[in-house]
């Protein structure tokens, strides 16, 4: 056994309200190409965690269920969100319905700011949580980098905190890195799940380098060519990214330090500046 | 059953091909092209529906009546532009109102993200600059500076394609009656009743689409756009008579409710983004539909009753585009045995 092995048998599951996962990556459902084709991603994925919108696929509708029976036959647990929110009272009544309808008390949390941007509303998030978690949810708050929110939400009763990579999918990645860092180094004991804006397996590696425990992505596996293979691809980046984190990363240096000790080589060149 | 006469199709094993009575169930896209198709292979057919008037109930009133399997390519299964090309050569060869003009697809500038992807994702179509642009549509020439054109791609009006269907069908001494749900069980029965399935096809599910139809003398297209958009493209397909359809949301939902608002607010706001124009149309008329759909978005041919019956279904989006090609392997199905892909 090296010492990477034994890192990664060190490792502790992820573990979100007291429930442990195998899997760092989650998965939203919205925009494959089918049905089929989403259920072979989750698959590929490895995720034990599926986001379902609400409001807009599935809005309280009695025979309205066969996609949410593919979603079922999955066998996995659904994280219901409340995408296209656009107040606190419109999330919580949302996250209310999708309590009855996949009988969870598990709710991904977005009041959106901007329809354009689809920036969150942070002030109104922070109302919601609160209401939210004294009504017994367990709540997963999508939000900015910025620390004050984040603080709020911690103290609202959320024991996750959601921040964006960058706007809903923009597919450009860690846009602002060190407000990241800073966040993972602010909250330590926090689950921090980087959400939204993720495009390419390297940004999820990121993440995980970083110390974020989890990614939530969607957009850059439904949208790519080949969703299932592009699936597999964030699964095997979720791993590196991780055991990247856990051995131990070497810190950035300025300058260059060879490896092996140039003078005394035969290829160091005492005349190769005339 | 009759014996097959003609004696212009035989198998391989040159077996006499069985000339059979045949009830479709289903006056939509699929069943009127079944009629069509079974009818001129010399089978003695009845068309039923439920509804008590043409085109009254279903998802085919609905349809946007493009064939672009180019297009399609860019977020469907292989299986549709495959077929999908067999079936716009079979509206070609059948219909004579189609409109071949190809297929436009826009992007707004801070978009053009889109349009890579779009190029990437679909084959056939070709990156045209302003000037082409302004040569294929004049009034979207200076709006946008780069597109795609599929010129291989046709349109139609889709209620004046159903009713020359069904006009057709007729013509063949098909039996079309409305209102009607019993037929002879003796007959072979192509059940094409969408949605009306679903007892029948338990893994259907529906799919629900808002379009508006707004007319208006101040825009002229030769050919439906396709405007890109990261969460809500739509598509403009120009139907004669100064109409447009402006569609379609695609929602995991089983409602028909009526449109939303939000549905009515990206599809005329998008609408609005393409042309300026089309702010002062006049809205026609504005519905949801619920398209039926197996798990894998591609139509299927279901053998049923031990094979007294068999299910055609799961059009989806590409009702119209792949109708022709379902009848095709219907018909060379009971004639010569052979099947094709799509049945499972």
């Amino acid at each position: 056994m090296n010492i990477r092995d034994s890192a990664v048998i060190s490792d502790q599951p992820l573990t979100l309200y007291g429930v442990r996962f195998s899997s760092r990556l989650l998965l939203g459902t919205a925009a494959y190409p089918s049905p089929a084709i989403m259920s072979a991603a989750v698959r590929a994925a490895g995720a034990e965690i599926v986001t379902v919108s609400l409001r807009r696929e599935t809005a309280g509708n009695a025979g309205s269920t066969r996609f949410l029976d593919l979603i079922a036959a999955l066998g996995v647990r659904v994280l219901p969100n409340t995408a296209g929110c656009r107040t606190a009272r419109d999330a919580i009544t949302t996250a209310q319905m999708a309590r009855e309808l996949f009988a969870t008390d598990w709710i991904k949390l977005e009041v959106i700011g901007n329809d354009d941007t689809l920036q969150p509303d942070v002030f109104g998030l922070v109302d919601a949580a609160d209401v939210l978690c004294r009504d017994g949810f367990k709540v997963f708050p999508y939000t900015t980098e910025d620390l004050s929110v984040a603080e709020r939400l911690q103290r609202a009763g959320c024991d996750v905190i959601m921040p964006w990579g960058s706007p809903i999918g923009t597919g450009r990645g860690l846009a602002n890195r060190t407000a990241l860092e800073s966040l993972r180094g602010y909250f330590p004991d926090v689950t921090l799940i980087v959400d939204a804006g993720l495009g390419a397996p390297s940004h999820a590696a990121a993440a995980f380098e970083i110390g974020y425990d989890a990614v939530l992505l969607n957009t850059a596996v439904a949208k790519a060519a080949d969703p299932v293979v592009m699936a597999e691809a964030f699964r095997q980046a979720a791993i590196a990214g991780r055991l990247g984190y856990l051995a131990g990363l070497m810190p950035p240096r300025d300058m260059a330090v060879p490896s092996t000790p140039v003078a005394g080589t035969a290829f160091f060149d005492l005349d190769a500046k005339r | 059953m009759i014996d097959d006469t003609t004696g212009g199709r035989s198998s391989p094993s040159e077996r006499h091909v069985q000339k059979q009575s045949i009830t479709v169930v289903g006056a939509g896209i699929f069943g009127l092209w079944q009629a069509l198709v079974l009818a001129r292979a010399g089978h003695r057919l009845r068309l039923i529906d439920a509804s008590s008037e043409p085109f009254t109930a279903g998802a085919s009133r609905w349809a946007g009546a493009m064939l672009a399997p180019d297009c399609e390519a860019e977020a469907a299964p292989p299986e549709v532009r495959t077929w999908g090309r067999d079936g716009l050569n079979i509206w070609r060869a059948t219909y004579p109102h189609l409109i071949d003009n190809g297929t436009l697809v826009v992007a707004a500038a801070r978009d053009q993200p889109e349009l890579v992807r779009y190029a990437r994702m679909t084959h056939g179509g070709a990156p045209v600059d302003t000037a082409k642009i302004a040569e294929l549509e004049p009034d979207l020439g200076a709006r946008f500076s780069a597109a795609i054109y599929f010129a291989d791609e046709a349109h139609m009006d889709a209620a004046a394609a159903l009713r020359w269907l069904m006009q057709a069908v007729r013509d063949m001494g098909v039996d079309v009656r409305f209102a009607t749900t019993t037929y002879d069980s003796g007959s072979l029965c192509i059940d094409c009743r969408g949605l009306s399935a679903r007892a029948d096809l338990p893994a259907l599910r529906g799919v629900r689409g808002e379009r508006v139809i707004v007319t208006t003398k101040d825009m002229r297209l030769a050919r439906p756009i396709r405007l890109l958009h990261p969460r809500q493209p739509i598509y403009v397909v120009p139907q004669g008579d100064d109409r447009f359809v402006i569609g379609a949301t695609v929602i995991e939902r089983e409602d028909a409710a009526p449109m939303t608002v939000k549905s009515a607010l990206d599809l005329l706001g998008s609408a609005y983004a393409l042309h300026p124009a089309f702010a002062e149309a006049s809205i026609i008329d504005m519905g949801a539909g619920v398209r039926p759909a197996f798990p894998d978005n591609v139509p299927h041919i279901v053998i049923d009753d031990a094979g007294k019956t068999l299910r055609v279904n799961g059009a989806y989006r590409h009702g119209f585009l792949l109708a022709p090609v379902m009848a095709h392997a219907v018909a060379d199905f009971i004639d010569s045995g052979v099947r094709h892909p799509a049945f499972t």
